[in-house]
């Protein structure tokens, strides 16, 4: 095993105060089976094996990384390569997580599966692990998301999934997760709640890192024999942050590789309407983690905007508090036109929809490769692929 | 001594049991009415709610509260107000704030602590703020010597409660069995051994909460503890009124039902 340099201590927390179990005692004892299982699971290799193979023959692992020559040519600098993880099987990252947590999941002997999701995209991905294993599976979604992103929910109905309105709050992601919480709370003896990202309480944000390290490793011996040798900057776009960890876990210990973290700056920093929580949060509790969030004078949760659903989160996982802290990642942010623009950019130049998550990363590289020259490298995750979001964009452009 | 003492010595000297009414500030009103209200149909304690935008551990019923006392722009500063305005015309009764760590984080523990000592509050329970985890809030409450109240649920292994008690104090809260396997006899043998192995421990009141709808069965439970707490069942009253004035008769009649059917199965 490589070491961990940002593993949380035995308690869950990254550095002294990220992170950690701020849940209702109900959930202790829950969280505690589950980091029980997750550490015999990590450490089995007939788990890994399973795993592995899912991931080759189900997932489509590895996943390419992508030259992206003639959008570099464009830009006029540094060389751009894409980790595709727009290639999975259902479309983005959150699959390799789904699969190894639903794995875990029937490891524990639970039958049933929930999940909260924002734009659909890991409300899929674990109704696709539930089917693929053959638990039962309900995933709760904000009424307002249902509504725009009705593609996805009747895709989850395909799958078999039911899917629960969340009428409360405001009707979103944060609001689903609440939701989920409380089902799991009655429900824990035969249930198994998937997080979709680094965040929640301990273990999630660890045992989710885990599952997503697939991303980092891969690219890592990928552009090593691509290029010969590792990028200048990896960056990746940050909601929640599960598919920035799964990329840049691989390089902590590269001191010369610059972790960039993209934030979604919606209609503007200073627009009040934004989901940049590192960027213009500040320190708090939500979801069972300290971390940065958006929030009012009062400690109440803001309201969050951003063009890509799967962004639209007023938190972010306790361990991209910490590297930021330690100043060993920077996060920076794009916002919606931007984020568009580069979406346009790629499917132009190089033939590929990507995600409006992803497009945030894609937004920060067309930026900044300009002023570089080509014998830089830059390493982009590209976490999801744009199809979910061709109704938006169509909306949207005039 | 404190309060919450006096009142359950009290309660154990007549052979009776508590009777607690949790109700979210800022809802219906931002006055002590439906806290007086409640102390009129016979509650012994109050858990006043403090309301927050991501209430994770409460019902549909609770969380629509805590939306309605948001939108009135109820936060920490409005619960402190309404604390002690009931604490100016009733001296006795124990008030317990009940709510989750940020925005208590946010206006500052110290703060808090301090401030809560003066509106008259005698105990605090944070939600999310688990025995053991890493917060400023403990150190704060003992600072101001407020009582703190800790959850124990139904699935807290015997080791955890040790633990748990050790940074608890006032009464212990034990979380009543429900959903799937929530068969009413079940959470009264459950509750029975709970408080047992909690008394080998403590010498704390136990008192059992969470999901109690009937007089029925608020008056079962009690058989086996030293109090119930009755949430959903009165939140629920107040959202259906139209009027504060309204929710104060709803409330004290309500509360009288329990108190009838506790007293009843405690004859004093």
């Amino acid at each position: 095993m490589r070491n961990e340099p940002s593993a949380p201590d035995s308690e869950g927390y990254f550095g002294e105060q990220f992170g950690g179990r701020f849940v209702a005692e109900t959930l202790i004892a829950a969280l505690d089976a589950l980091e029980a299982a997750f550490e015999q699971a990590r450490g089995d290799a007939a788990f890994q094996d399973e795993l592995n193979a899912q991931l080759a023959t189900y997932v489509g692992r590895p996943s390419p990384l992508y030259f992206a020559e003639r959008w570099s040519a464009q830009l006029g600098g540094a060389r751009i390569y894409l980790k595709r993880e727009d290639l999975n099987h259902t479309g983005a990252h959150k699959i390799n997580s789904c699969m190894a947590q639903a794995l875990l999941a029937r490891r524990m002997g639970k039958t049933r599966i929930i999940a909260e999701t924002g734009a659909g995209q890991h409300g899929v991905a674990s109704a696709t692990a539930a089917a693929r294993l053959g638990l039962e599976c309900v995933v709760y979604m904000g009424a307002r998301d249902i509504e725009r992103q009705k593609l996805n929910v009747y895709r989850m109905q395909l799958l078999g999934a039911e899917v629960r309105a969340v009428e409360s709050g405001s009707a979103t992601l944060k609001d689903a997760l609440n939701e989920a919480m409380r089902d799991w709370v009655a429900s824990v003896e035969n249930t198994y709640y998937i997080i979709g990202t680094v965040a929640g309480p301990h273990p999630y944000p660890l045992l989710v890192r885990e599952f997503q390290s697939v991303i980092g490793r891969e690219a890592r011996a990928q552009i090593l024999d691509a290029a010969g040798r590792l990028p200048d900057q990896v960056i990746a776009c940050i909601g929640g942050g599960s598919n920035a960890l799964g990329i840049f876990s691989a390089f902590i210990d590269d001191a010369e590789v610059a972790l960039i973290g993209v934030e979604a700056a919606g209609e503007g920093l200073d627009s009040g309407r934004h989901a940049a929580s590192l960027g213009r949060g500040s320190i708090g509790v939500l979801h069972g983690n300290r971390t940065y969030l958006l929030q009012d004078g009062d400690g109440q949760i803001s309201p969050t905007h951003s063009i890509s659903a799967g962004l639209d989160y007023p938190a972010v996982g306790p361990e991209h508090a910490w590297l930021m802290q330690q100043g060993r990642a920077q996060y920076v942010s794009c916002d919606d036109a931007e984020a568009l623009a580069a979406f346009h950019a790629l499917c132009a130049g190089e033939g590929i929809l990507p995600a409006l998550e992803s497009s945030h990363a894609l937004a920060h590289a067309a930026r900044i490769a300009p002023q570089l020259d080509a014998g830089d490298i830059l390493l982009i995750n590209l976490s999801g692929r744009g199809d979910k979001d061709v109704d938006t964009v169509r909306s949207l452009t005039p | 001594m404190s309060r919450i003492r006096t009142r359950f010595d009290s309660l154990a000297a007549r052979r009776a049991r508590a009777l607690i009414g949790y109700i979210v500030a800022g809802d219906a009103t931002s006055g002590p009415g439906l806290m007086r209200a409640l102390t009129a149909g016979g509650a012994d304690v109050i858990e006043l709610g403090m309301p927050f935008s991501d209430p994770m551990a409460e019902g549909p019923i609770i969380q629509r509260a805590h939306e309605r006392a948001l939108s009135a722009g109820t936060s920490v500063p409005g619960v402190l107000e309404q604390a002690a305005a009931f604490r100016r015309v009733d001296e006795d009764t124990p008030v317990v704030l009940m709510g989750y760590l940020n925005p208590l984080e946010r206006y500052g523990c110290t703060a808090f602590a301090a401030d809560a000592r003066t509106a008259g509050v005698d105990a605090v329970l944070c939600v999310d703020c688990p025995a053991g985890e890493r917060s400023p809030l403990e150190r704060a409450l003992e600072a101001e010597g407020l009582e703190k109240i800790q959850l124990i649920a139904p699935t807290t292994a015997p080791g955890r409660c040790r633990e748990i008690l050790t940074h608890a104090s006032g009464f212990a809260y034990a979380i009543t069995l429900r959903g799937v396997t929530g068969a009413a006899d079940l959470e009264v043998e459950a509750v029975r051994a709970r408080t047992a192995e909690l008394k080998a421990l403590s010498d704390i009141p136990v008192v059992a909460g969470f999901g109690i709808k009937s007089p029925g069965d608020a008056a079962r439970l009690s058989e086996v503890c030293d109090g119930v707490v009755i949430g959903s069942a009165l939140v629920g009253a107040v959202g259906g009124c139209d009027n504060a004035e309204a929710a104060a008769v709803q409330l004290e009649m309500l509360m009288h039902s329990y108190r009838t059917a506790i007293d009843s199965g405690n004859p004093a």
